[in-house]
């Protein structure tokens, strides 16, 4: 077993860039353009109406200064190299090959308002991919302009309303029936497409009832938008019979495959009788995440709905790619263009690069990594299994609790999380709202992490449980080793406290007045 | 902000001998007779531990001897001692403990439901905040455990930008002799002014968490827009329900029950003979909230809504509201109904949709209890 990590963050007390540097640096002096470059293009390039009156606000600071301020910010990050069992993200190694592809200039130089003649190789490799989205679902086409998983259940709504509206029946098919536990984005989006939403609990199996979704649906439900597994690990095996009794009753079904990686290669959303379904491209498919960005939501769906899909759709027409703008029944745009062209490309080296073999195995490897985790964990008095009653198998994830420990203890899972900064790994995912499970924490191994990061992680686990024991004050007081200590989340409730721009941060930190505008 | 601590000596008393609860002094004396012991003033130490540990030195009222003061030896702490001097053994010395500490901004007491109630009568519009020692704790003044209801205090004195108030926690109690007869009968006393924790916290890839008062307003709206103008409304009581008279600018006798037609009340406080009478050849339907960890829906703290008023509306024409937080923390996922009449329960079982925040319901299984 590898030893629990020792780690100190830098900590430097490094001033925001626009405090640094003095007036009249630059990074580069360019020279005067010579006089006969001056005689051929004119002195005044920017039309005087364009030309702004004053100098923007600007670092002035060299080119050494700059890469040392963001070295020093870096340093006082945990990277993305770390160990990260941040469940429901299914966090992956993003593989520099497929980041080196993307920047090739075949790839890098390409704008999306080229014609699509000069455009064929990259539209080649969206098709391509589609062909692989539609052999692990079933589904017939693949679009990519949702920028996220959120934006790709978003485009099912989307679609959603656009079918019934052409079927004379959106007046009628206004109710969108979910589960508690799937994720907060179906529930949202549908709201925020229009659509009434109903959700199902979670009953004594650990997830909702046939019985409850046969009360659910009617000839009120335009769509039911499910998770399965869903995020605490397990999988509804009446899901067949699920499809049936929303098709029954005239509803689409949504497959939304955040957590994929399980049942990659096991099973198909088509099979299992849906009709749309959404891939992660940042999760599952090993392209890079951060923050919010950048992702690729990459939705699919059957032929029968193919005709309302956001547009431009990439098709293959005779020998060439084209971008099918005549649609006339699409539900119109969810995002500009075609889709985040970095990621695609990345997603379908990963692809490639795994093979259906190699797919098939990982989801293999996640889950049994997952169930020795759930073992290992087992062992650690003061956690405990959500649903503990329910003795099936979880896949890829499941969800903890640690309310036995904090009821002794006192230290929250927020503490918990803290704590784990201090070792040099990324704070543990909770859960998604509502907590259904108190204290909660969701790790998730993947395939990719080594039964020794394993170990490491489940070794600092019990390390910080005998810590609550013996001092828990101190883990109450994490992060020690950390750059900053812990973050008051009050200021976020205080405008006054935080600043998005230097403008406003001078009006609201140093109080200066001479400000135009607001920020 | 000033503290007064308030321990209740019994509370407790009756869970380790099987009692369900020690209201009362027979209770009380049942309870010591088998052997049991208090744990209240144990567990109010582990919470002014905790606070001493966080703050030390920080200024403290607490009642006199065992109601307080003995708990805290040793303890780094500037204690005002007050209160009554001879105890009583009954719910009198915690009443004349609170109304010597009704200039401090919250009193903390040790105790269960009983002691909040007793609390919250007097404390008029202080808040109150508990730590859990009682055998039954159903109402929405308690901290998770001691050690939460000590850094509670801590924030308080050294922090209080950190503590919010909610204005109306429900101050819930228990029929105990009916509970010892194996029938659960939680009532609803009163509300409370109660502090909370300012989430401390911000969700790594969501944003803040749903607010469960901006939920229940926005669920009680939309049951509002639901109401057409001739059908009889019966708002049953509770916080919930009572939302729903609030939403429509009415004001709700909060524990009783309302009668609501064409959005307004028309009768406050009404029993069964007076509903019957208005529902007369009117529709009817019966709006409800559903009580915390039990889920009861009916025939709790809401008999004035007798069975045939219930019997006519059906479960069609019952209007639940509650938070999705509530619902998911029910210790079973189902609502329980008790009409007294076994064939209306059974009537009623099924699946109901509960309206939990704007265009949205969760579906919920009614059982007969």
């Amino acid at each position: 077993m590898k030893s629990i990590p020792e780690f100190r963050s830098a900590k430097w007390n490094e001033p925001v860039v626009m405090e640094m540097g003095r007036s009249g640096s630059r990074g580069q002096l360019f020279p005067a353009p010579e006089d006969e470059v001056t005689e051929a293009v004119g002195i005044d390039l920017i039309p005087a109406a364009m030309q702004r009156k004053d100098r923007a606000a600007l670092p002035e600071i060299t080119e050494f200064e700059a890469q040392r301020h963001y070295l020093h910010l870096s340093q006082m990050t945990l990277g993305m190299m770390g160990v990260s069992l941040f469940g429901t993200c299914t966090m992956k190694y993003n593989s520099k090959t497929a980041e080196y592809a993307t920047l090739r200039p075949e790839l890098a130089e390409v704008h999306p308002y080229q014609h699509p003649d000069t455009l064929q190789g990259v539209l080649e490799i969206f098709d391509d991919f589609n062909g692989i989205l539609q052999n692990l679902s079933g589904m017939d086409q693949f679009i990519f302009q949702a920028g996220g998983g959120a934006d790709a259940a978003y485009t099912m709504a989307a679609v959603a309303r656009a079918y019934w509206r052409d079927k004379g029946k959106l007046h009628q098919r206004t109710e969108m029936v979910t589960s508690v536990q799937a994720h907060p984005c179906n529930p949202a989006t549908a709201a925020a497409a229009g659509f009434n939403v109903v959700n199902l609990p979670l009953e004594d199996n650990g997830y909702p009832s046939l019985e409850a979704l046969k009360a659910a649906v009617s000839e009120k439900t335009a769509l039911i938008m499910i998770n399965n597994p869903d995020d605490m690990g397990i999988y509804n095996p009446e899901i067949k019979e699920w499809v049936k009794v929303a098709k029954d009753a005239g509803a689409l079904c949504f497959y939304d495959h955040a957590n994929f990686n399980g049942v990659m290669g096991k099973l198909s959303a088509r099979e299992l009788g849906f009709d749309a379904c959404m891939f992660m491209l940042h999760k599952t498919f090993g392209a890079p995440k951060a923050g919010g960005g950048p992702a690729v939501g990459a939705y699919g769906c059957t032929k029968e709905l193919a005709p309302y899909l956001p547009c431009p759709v990439v098709v293959k027409h005779g020998n060439s790619y084209i971008l099918d703008e005549d649609r006339p029944k699409s539900s119109g745009k969810v995002r500009e263009f075609w889709g985040n062209v970095p990621q695609v490309v990345r997603a379908y080296a990963w692809a490639r690069a795994m093979g259906a073999d190699g797919i098939n195995l990982a989801s293999d490897i996640s889950v049994v990594a997952n169930n020795y985790m759930d073992k290992k964990l087992g062992e650690i008095v003061g956690l405990e299994i959500s649903n503990p009653k329910i003795n099936a198998h979880r896949m890829e994830m499941t969800r903890w609790s640690l309310a036995p420990l904090t009821e002794e203890t006192g230290v929250s899972t927020v503490d918990f999380a803290n704590r784990l900064a201090d070792f040099g790994i990324d704070p543990y995912w909770m859960s998604h709202e509502p907590w259904i499970v108190a204290e909660p924490f969701t790790p998730e191994a993947g395939e990719l992490w080594s039964k020794e990061d394993i170990d490491m992680w489940i070794g600092v686990i019990a390390q910080i449980v005998q810590e609550a024991r013996t001092n828990p004050e101190f883990v109450k007081t994490a992060p020690h080793n950390q750059a900053i200590a812990q973050v008051k989340g009050d200021a976020f409730e205080d405008p006054a406290k935080w600043a998005m721009t230097w403008r406003a941060y001078k009006r609201k930190v140093q109080g200066s007045t001479k400000v135009k505008g607001v920020a | 902000m000033q503290i007064g601590v308030v321990v209740n000596p019994f509370a407790g008393l009756g869970g380790a001998v099987g009692l369900k609860g020690t209201d009362g002094p027979d209770s009380v004396a049942k309870a010591l007779r088998l052997g049991a012991r208090a744990k209240s003033g144990e567990r109010a130490r582990v919470a002014l531990a905790h606070l001493a540990e966080r703050v030390p030195g920080a200024e403290l009222t607490l009642a006199r001897g065992e109601m307080g003061e003995d708990w805290c030896e040793g303890l780094d702490l500037s204690l005002t001692i007050t209160g009554p001097t001879a105890l009583t053994g009954t719910a009198r010395d915690t009443k004349e403990a609170v109304r010597a500490m009704r200039d401090r901004d919250v009193i903390v007491f040790a105790g269960g439901d009983g002691t909040a109630r007793d609390i919250a009568s007097v404390a008029g519009g202080i808040g109150i905040l508990g730590i859990p020692c009682g055998v039954k704790m159903h109402s929405g003044v308690f901290g998770v455990n001691p050690r939460a209801a000590g850094a509670m205090m801590a924030d308080l004195v050294a922090n209080p930008k950190r503590v919010d108030f909610v204005e109306d926690a429900e101050v819930m109690d228990i029929d105990e002799d009916a509970l010892r007869n194996g029938v659960l009968a939680p009532r609803l006393y009163g509300l409370a002014r109660v502090p909370i924790s300012r989430s401390l916290m911000q969700a790594a890839k969501g944003g803040p968490r749903l607010n469960s008062a901006g939920a229940l307003s926005s669920a009680a709206a939309e049951i509002v827009a639901e109401m057409d103008v001739e059908t009889l409304y019966i708002i049953g009581p509770g916080t919930s329900a009572q939302s729903v008279a609030k939403a429509a600018g009415q004001t709700a006798s909060t524990l009783g029950v309302d009668a609501m037609i064409g959005r307004k009340i028309v009768a406050h406080d009404v029993d069964d003979a007076s509903l019957l009478r208005l529902a007369k050849g009117r529709k009817l339907r019966i709006v409800l909230g559903v009580t915390g960890q039990q889920g009861f829906l009916l025939g709790r703290g809401n008999q004035q809504i007798g069975a045939k008023l219930v019997r006519r509306a059906g479960r069609e024409g019952l209007m639940i509201l509650a938070t999705e937080e509530k619902l998911t923390q029910l210790s079973q996922p189902r609502l329980l109904v008790d009409t007294g009449e076994p064939d209306l329960d059974l009537q009623l079982a099924g699946f109901v949709r509960v309206t939990t925040g704007k265009r949205r319901k969760m579906m919920m299984r009614i059982d007969s209890c």
